[in-house]
């Protein structure tokens, strides 16, 4: 056995129980811990106060189970979005490319139903292959390459948009002439009724994903190498992460929940328009992840928080809709949101001992 | 004396202009505690990174068992059975005591919970977990599910210890595992370190106490100017003798195997 030093004789009479102490934190402090524990309270909160805000205001008109069922209905897409954004948030990185990769699935999905005459279950697989692809493209890219995410997909969010836009020339698929054919392509807009509340499958769906998420991101290994390379990057790989790895899972995955999105959207719209590829569905999708609580640094929130920030939005929009507002007061306190949310994230994070 | 277990031959690192190892010769015999001293910057750090795949040599050979190893990352390493505390310790703080115990190694839950859904077996992990800590003596830690970050530098360094001890099988390495602990934790690595060695593992430390080192390792690897200068017998040699090899104030004249 090893000859203790001198001084170190004392040891063997030091204290050997556990540590005990009085709980000598301040409110805040203890907010600020029960935050970091439970990252999805903040986006709770805010989603509990504006309901109960709107519920007031607007009463039973706003407060029925149709309305917040619509709300549901509204945020399915952007929602879905959201998920797959998380993921990429999670490793510190963002996906600028998610919107424009779900637009161009939905467009391949319905080409090759319309034009190419394809079974739609073949259509649907080719449109979630497409959305897969891109997304491995930007893993690839990030993991390999060592290139900042923002950058590759920025990149790929104007190479994807420009090659949508040129291979659909820009042509409009009616609902119509897609529903004529085959019923699959708008199976998420199915809906049924619980009472005033209209579920559409489309809803079920992003519910759905949300809860596979959570599964994963907290019991599965993969989810716990999600959140440690976006922690510290050179830990992980020092403890046996194969961080290339993770990354490129992790973006091809966000890329086939595009593609699910693509599906739901579908149902949704109704028709298919390329032209939806302008749209800031990646800009919402952010919006909502930070509104979400998910620490663009990487490595912390939780993904409930995510569909909390979603409903945020759509609550808010909603809401102010009903109160007849001028629709330039969501964006404003849209934004007033995201900068709260970053702060609270930054307070939380100084947390300590 | 036996075949060694670990060794290396002109191992050479460059970090642009800088030579980190310069054809440098290592060797680690089964059961022993080897430790390594040098001065800062002598490239100490970067000999154990090669030796454990997270860096990767510019030349050299490296042998585990006398078969040659070429790691190129380091969960290979650790499958091999080389376990490692780095000096920056390599823990995710914002995830909990227990997912970076078992951060690569996760243990899944039996059955189809396990092989189908992937689940992992929390309550066996913080089982062990807490285990693994008590043994280190670290009993302050309250909360086996507390991040990383709320820990205090020591206790942190006592979950890197706790991880590289309690999943070491062939070579387990500590780069300065007792830098941050205080008196009674320091003393707790160092048994540790006595009692991994007694489960016949043989143990490079990475050390600038010198009365640590001179307890407790059986051969003394002086490293200077990215190469080994020489192997002392810390029993046939004083404190200031190795100080004074290392610093490059005298020449030594015997060299050890
Ligand atoms: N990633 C790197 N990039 C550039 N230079 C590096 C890198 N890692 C190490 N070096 C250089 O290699 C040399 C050896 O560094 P190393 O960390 O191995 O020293 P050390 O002996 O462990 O020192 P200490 O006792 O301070 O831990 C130093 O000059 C250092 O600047
Ligand atoms: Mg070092």
């Amino acid at each position: 056995m090893s000859q203790p030093q001198e001084f170190e004789k004392v040891l063997s009479g030091s204290a050997s129980s556990v540590a005990h102490f009085e709980e000598g934190r301040s409110p805040l402090q203890r907010l600020q811990h029960f935050l970091h524990s439970n990252p999805a309270m903040v986006p709770l909160i805010v989603l509990v106060v504006l309901v109960v805000f709107f519920g007031i205001a607007k009463g039973e008109k706003f407060f029925s189970a149709y309305t917040l069922t619509l709300i549901m209905q509204q945020v399915a897409v952007v929602g879905i979005l959201a998920a797959a954004q998380t993921l990429v948030v999670l490793t510190a990185g963002i996906d600028l490319a998610i919107g424009v990769i779900m637009v161009f699935a939905f467009v391949i999905m319905g080409n090759a139903v319309l034009h190419y005459g394809m079974p739609a279950p073949i259509a649907i697989v080719m449109g979630f292959a497409m959305a897969g692809f891109w997304g491995w493209v930007n893993g690839f890219l990030v993991s390999k390459l060592k290139l900042p995410p923002f950058i590759v997909t920025l990149g790929t969010w104007n190479v994807v948009m420009a090659i949508c836009l040129i291979y659909s020339a820009n042509e409009t698929l009616r609902e119509a002439d897609l529903t004529a054919i085959t019923g699959w392509l708008h199976f998420y807009g199915l809906n049924f009724k619980v009472g005033k509340a209209v579920v559409t499958l489309g809803v079920v769906a992003m519910i759905l994903l949300y809860v596979a998420l959570w599964y994963m991101l907290n019991n599965t290994a993969f989810g716990r190498h999600i959140y440690a390379v976006g922690d510290d990057m050179d830990a992980a790989e020092l403890s046996g992460i194969r961080t290339s790895r993770v990354l490129i899972g992790t973006y091809a995955l966000a890329g086939l929940i595009a593609g699910l999105a693509a599906w739901v959207s579908i149902g949704r719209n109704g028709s298919i328009s390329p032209s939806t590829v302008v749209t800031d569905y990646n800009l919402q999708a952010i919006t909502a992840t930070v509104i979400g609580g998910i620490s663009l640094f990487g490595g912390r929130g939780s993904i409930l928080g995510v569909l909390f920030g979603t409903l945020i939005v759509g609550v808010m929009s909603m809401g102010l809709n009903m109160m007849n507002a001028d629709p330039q007061w969501k964006v404003l306190l849209t934004g007033v949101l995201i900068i709260g949310a970053v702060a609270v994230d930054q307070w939380i994070r100084k947390v300590s001992g | 004396m036996a075949e060694p277990i670990l060794t290396a031959r002109g191992l050479t690192k460059r970090y642009g202009r800088v030579t980190a190892l310069d054809n440098c010769d290592f060797d680690l015999y089964p059961g022993e505690i080897l430790a390594v001293i040098g001065d800062n910057g002598a490239g100490k750090s970067t000999l154990i990174k090669a030796l454990c795949g997270a860096v990767t040599p510019d030349e050299g050979e490296i042998t585990l068992e006398g078969k040659t190893v070429n790691f190129a990352n380091p969960m290979q390493a650790r499958d091999a059975g080389i376990e490692t505390v780095y000096q920056n310790l390599a823990l995710s703080p914002a995830l909990s005591i227990a997912d970076n115990m078992f951060m690569g190694r996760e243990i899944r839950k039996p059955g189809i919970m396990g092989s189908v859904f992937r689940m992992l077996d929390r309550a066996a992990m913080e089982k062990v977990a807490r285990d693994k800590l008590t043994e280190l003596g670290l009993m302050t830690i309250q909360n086996i599910g507390q991040a990383v970050e709320t820990l205090s530098g020591g206790q942190r360094q006592g979950v890197a210890v706790a991880r590289a001890a309690a999943f070491g099988s062939k070579v387990v390495i500590m780069d300065e595992p007792t830098a941050a602990l205080g008196v009674k934790e320091s003393r707790r690595v160092l048994e540790l370190i006595l009692d991994v060695k007694k489960r016949g593992l043989p143990i490079i430390l990475i050390s600038h106490n010198m009365p640590h080192v001179f307890e407790v390792a059986d051969r003394v690897h002086i490293h200077r100017l990215g190469k080994r200068l020489c192997v002392i017998d810390p029993k046939k040699h004083t404190m200031s003798d190795a100080v004074a090899y290392m610093t490059g104030a005298k020449v030594p004249e015997e060299v050890m195997a």
